[in-house]
């Protein structure tokens, strides 16, 4: 009888690697600098919102072009929810993901009335609403924003050091938990007729799969999440105000331009992604414009002639995955 | 038979992986009326699409009037002089009746035919010229898919499957007009499941099964046997 | 008074929004595409027209003569040299391909214009004004909303009393079939993206001389054209103009309640007739 498994070499290697990189990387506030931690943590965010952004867009086919609402209201509840309610910073981010969820249900059943780029552009303008509304609160800064209080700031650490350390924590704890929610929910049933709608959606709904269900699940854990890494950033960044919050270019172009190249639809393509788009910003960094320029090139032309992105390629040349997704047969010997 | 207008060598014709044709080699002389049967699945259709170009092929495995035309696109193909009525009609349903003519003749190519000879031919189409072409009956969409593929003047017509879906008053109507149409040597291909119409207007047959040709003759020396065990692949 | 004034200005506003619309209507008609690089296309036009001006001293309307098939040239080699190569059953190739379009012309604007704000000088006309019955209209924006109706109108003539229109129909129906009648369809939708790019260029000018602008405008324009189609419904370029004509005129009437408030009514409104009318107001085609 034929052996059916999941893991492969690779992927056994890819674990104990994997083990022994996040244990390299969470004591890095021993054996880092300031900035090389601010890196990590920015490399680490931008992997937790791609991550997110290719579960719905590569899986759900949810392309958004708005997810920048979650990312700014997220960073808002943060600021409103230390400032007004008292609550320590990471329970208001917590909660602010809670809150985030809340909002996307009511949004998405006006959302999922438009289909493919028309839906995109109408999250487009659900992430508006949220930037003008935001800029109508007085209390939150109004259109120039508002700064974190150091009260505030002090409870992730009285001092300096410990702060940094812990906000590095925070940010490398959101990007394995996110990463390890994906691949769990991936390879669970759900997962699956996840896969199987991205495959062929009237194929699947035949199979009783009920789409519009599993879409919306996955818009809403999906906002909520990317609602936690918006109050993450901004936990960093402490400063917030409409423009920087609900940001395109900052929290939606760059993330589907890593995703994209990386290669969209794999769990390993925003990893790849992220890394490239890392590596290019040090490169070009004296260049301004050129940067994006650059990125918006070679997203189209990874579009046009490699699809699949760069792990794709990989993928395909080696016939290789790190996280066990996919099933193989072994034939009996 | 003289030089063929059609020569097909060695047709192969692929679905992404999956083949349809393989290795066909096929003749039509000018102004033959050729009749193509088979099942369900043969390749007919298949065939129809490769000989208009809407599957991509070798240039040399389709020669037509000595130019190979394999690798040319539809467009190019019709410009040569080739018209295909499609399985099932598929008018367009955004273009009235009317209009559904005048684009079959976008090709441009002068000849016999034009809007008022096409009316003649079919009158009730006159009547109903303005109307969404969608909005006609099985058998009046059929004239009009006719109509379209004559406007382009073609020298080789390919009918695929003419009598799907129709009653067999209507069938009779059509087959009927059909004479008058290729009375101009005009060549033609007809793709039939109803084995009886197709014998009755062609003068030879050729049976695909598979993929292949199974059989091929003179629709007077073919028996009714032959066909049979062509068609469905009983070994006789 | 006053809110009959802001409702008129309103109806004027929409004939821009209208013109943002038109083209991108027409193109999602003729091959299912949505090219989210349209308003950086409309702000490139505005651009175009600045340079056409300085270099000719010409006025903006003279500048059009140039810009329109400045743009028709860009809209055919830009959809055979790269956006054919996206059509299909994949929805992700055309909008990720636009999306970077869209960064890329931004940015190629930043890098050549600045980011200061510009704007197109059309002299006289931007300063005259007509009375009728009280209310005070400028000369500008009504031009603009016959010039609106003028295009819409041309386009719908072009789409149905054509064999240009034929064209577009035929291909948009049924691909295949239309090649059989000799239509090459790479060329077709060259020929239909050319179409909407020239309109683009007229929107682009009549935007470029009624409000500053600067390469980040862009993505707000696309949201207006967008809203406009949606509003009106889909395959249907007079209800596109009515789409246009209701965002404007809430705009208009949420500026008049505040000022800071216009572009979220605006945007109100969308959000209502999404929720209500999905398929907008008359439409003609399902999404």
């Amino acid at each position: 009888m034929s052996r059916v498994t999941r893991t492969t070499r690779a992927s056994r290697i890819a674990t104990l690697g994997g083990i022994v990189l996040l244990v390299v990387l969470a004591a890095a506030p021993y054996w880092a600098g300031r900035a090389d931690m601010r890196l990590m943590s920015e490399i680490y965010l931008y992997l937790s919102l791609a991550t997110l952004w290719n579960l719905m867009a590569g899986y759900a086919g949810l392309v958004s072009v708005g997810q920048q609402a979650y990312v700014g209201f997220g960073g808002y509840m943060l600021f409103a929810l230390t400032v007004f309610g008292g609550l320590n910073p990471i329970v208001a981010i917590m909660l602010g993901g809670v809150l985030a969820a809340l909002i996307s249900i009511p949004i998405a059943t006006l959302v999922f009335r438009l289909k493919g780029a028309y839906f995109a552009i109408g999250t487009w303008v659900i992430a508006e609403v949220f930037r003008l509304c935001f800029a109508q609160v007085q209390a939150l800064g109004g259109g120039s924003g508002s700064s974190l209080p150091v009260a505030i700031v002090k409870e992730i650490g009285v001092k300096k050091a410990v702060r940094e350390a812990n906000s590095y924590w925070l940010a490398l704890g959101a990007a394995v938990i996110i990463l390890a929610a994906v691949y769990v929910f991936l390879r669970s049933h759900r997962g699956l007729a996840l896969t199987a709608i991205r495959d062929s959606e009237t194929a699947a709904s035949g199979l009783g799969i009920d789409i519009w269900r599993t879409k919306l699940e996955v818009y809403v854990v999906t906002s909520a999440f990317t609602a936690i890494v918006g109050g993450l950033i901004f936990l960093q960044k402490l400063r917030i105000s409409p423009d920087a919050a609900f940001s395109v270019n900052d929290w939606t172009a760059f993330v589907i331009f890593i995703v994209v190249i990386g290669g969209i639809g794999t769990l390993e393509g925003p990893i790849v992604g992220t890394l490239l788009f890392f590596a290019l910003r040090e490169l070009l960094a004296d260049f301004g414009t050129i940067y994006l320029l650059v990125l918006g090139f070679v997203a189209i032309i990874v579009m046009l002639k490699a699809p699949k992105g760069v792990w794709g390629l990989i993928r395909a040349r080696y016939d290789l995955e790190l996280f066990p997704l996919s099933y193989r047969v072994h034939p009996k010997d | 038979m003289s030089e063929p207008v059609l020569k097909l060598t060695n047709l192969d014709a692929f679905y992404g992986d999956f083949q349809a044709l393989y290795g066909l080699d096929l003749g039509v002389g000018a102004g033959e009326v050729v009749a193509i049967i088979g099942a369900n699945g043969a390749g007919k259709t298949t065939l129809m699409r490769s000989i208009s170009g809407l599957l991509a092929n070798r240039a040399d495995a389709i020669v037509y009037k000595g130019q190979s035309i394999g690798t040319l696109r539809a467009d190019q193909v019709a410009a040569c002089g080739i018209a295909l009525v499609p399985e099932g009609r598929q008018l367009f349903p955004s273009l009235s009746v009317e209009e559904n003519l005048l684009i079959g003749g976008k090709v441009g190519r002068q000849g016999a035919w034009s809007l008022n000879r096409v009316y003649d031919l079919f009158p009730i189409l006159k009547d109903r010229r303005a109307q969404a072409s969608t909005s006609l009956s099985g058998g009046q969409q059929q004239m009009v898919a006719i109509g379209r593929a004559l406007m382009a003047n073609p020298d080789l017509i390919l009918f695929d499957e003419i009598s799907l879906g129709l009653a067999p008053v209507v069938i009779r109507q059509i087959y009927d007009a059909l004479p008058g149409i290729v009375s101009d040597g005009m060549t033609a291909m007809i793709v039939e499941q109803d084995i009886t119409k197709a014998l009755s207007v062609s003068s030879r047959v050729f049976c695909l099964m598979e993929g292949r040709i199974a059989l091929e003759g003179r629709t007077g020396d073919v028996t009714h046997d032959q066909i049979t065990a062509a068609y469905f692949g009983v070994d006789s | 008074m006053d809110w009959v004034n802001a409702v008129v200005q309103g109806v004027l506003l929409g004939g821009l929004y209208a013109l943002f619309a038109a083209g991108l209507s027409l193109i999602f008609g003729v091959m299912r595409l949505v090219n989210i690089a349209h308003g950086d296309l409309i702000v490139l036009a505005a651009y175009l027209g600045l340079s056409t001006t300085v270099l000719l001293g010409v006025h903006p309307f003279v500048a059009l003569l140039v810009v329109m098939p400045l743009m028709a040239g860009i809209g055919y080699a830009l959809q055979r040299g790269i956006l054919n190569q996206t059509l299909g059953p994949d929805i992700l190739p055309p909008l990720l391909v636009t999306f970077g379009l869209s960064v890329i012309i931004q940015n190629a604007l930043l890098e050549t214009y600045t980011a200061d704000p510009r704007k197109l000088s059309g002299g006289a006309i931007e300063t005259a004004s007509v009375n009728m019955g009280g209310i005070t209209m400028g000369v500008l924006p009504l031009l603009t909303f016959g010039i609106a109706v003028a295009v819409i109108w041309g386009l719908q003539f072009i789409f149905y009393r054509t064999a240009l229109g034929r064209g577009f129909r035929a291909v948009s129906d049924n691909q295949d079939i239309a090649q059989l009648m000799g239509l090459n369809k790479a060329h077709v939708f060259g020929v239909a993206m050319a179409l909407a790019l020239a309109v683009v260029a007229i929107a682009g000018i009549l935007l470029g001389m009624r409000t500053s602008f600067d390469p980040a405008i862009g993505g707000g324009r696309l949201i207006f054209g967008f809203e406009a189609v949606i509003i009106g419904g889909l395959g249907n370029l007079w209800g596109t103009l009515a789409g246009g004509v209701i965002l404007g005129v809430a705009q208009t009437v949420g500026a008049r309640i505040d000022p800071g408030f216009q572009l979220l009514a605006g945007h109100i409104a969308f959000l209502v007739v999404l929720a209500v009318r999905p398929n907008g107001l008359f439409p003609r085609v399902e999404h």
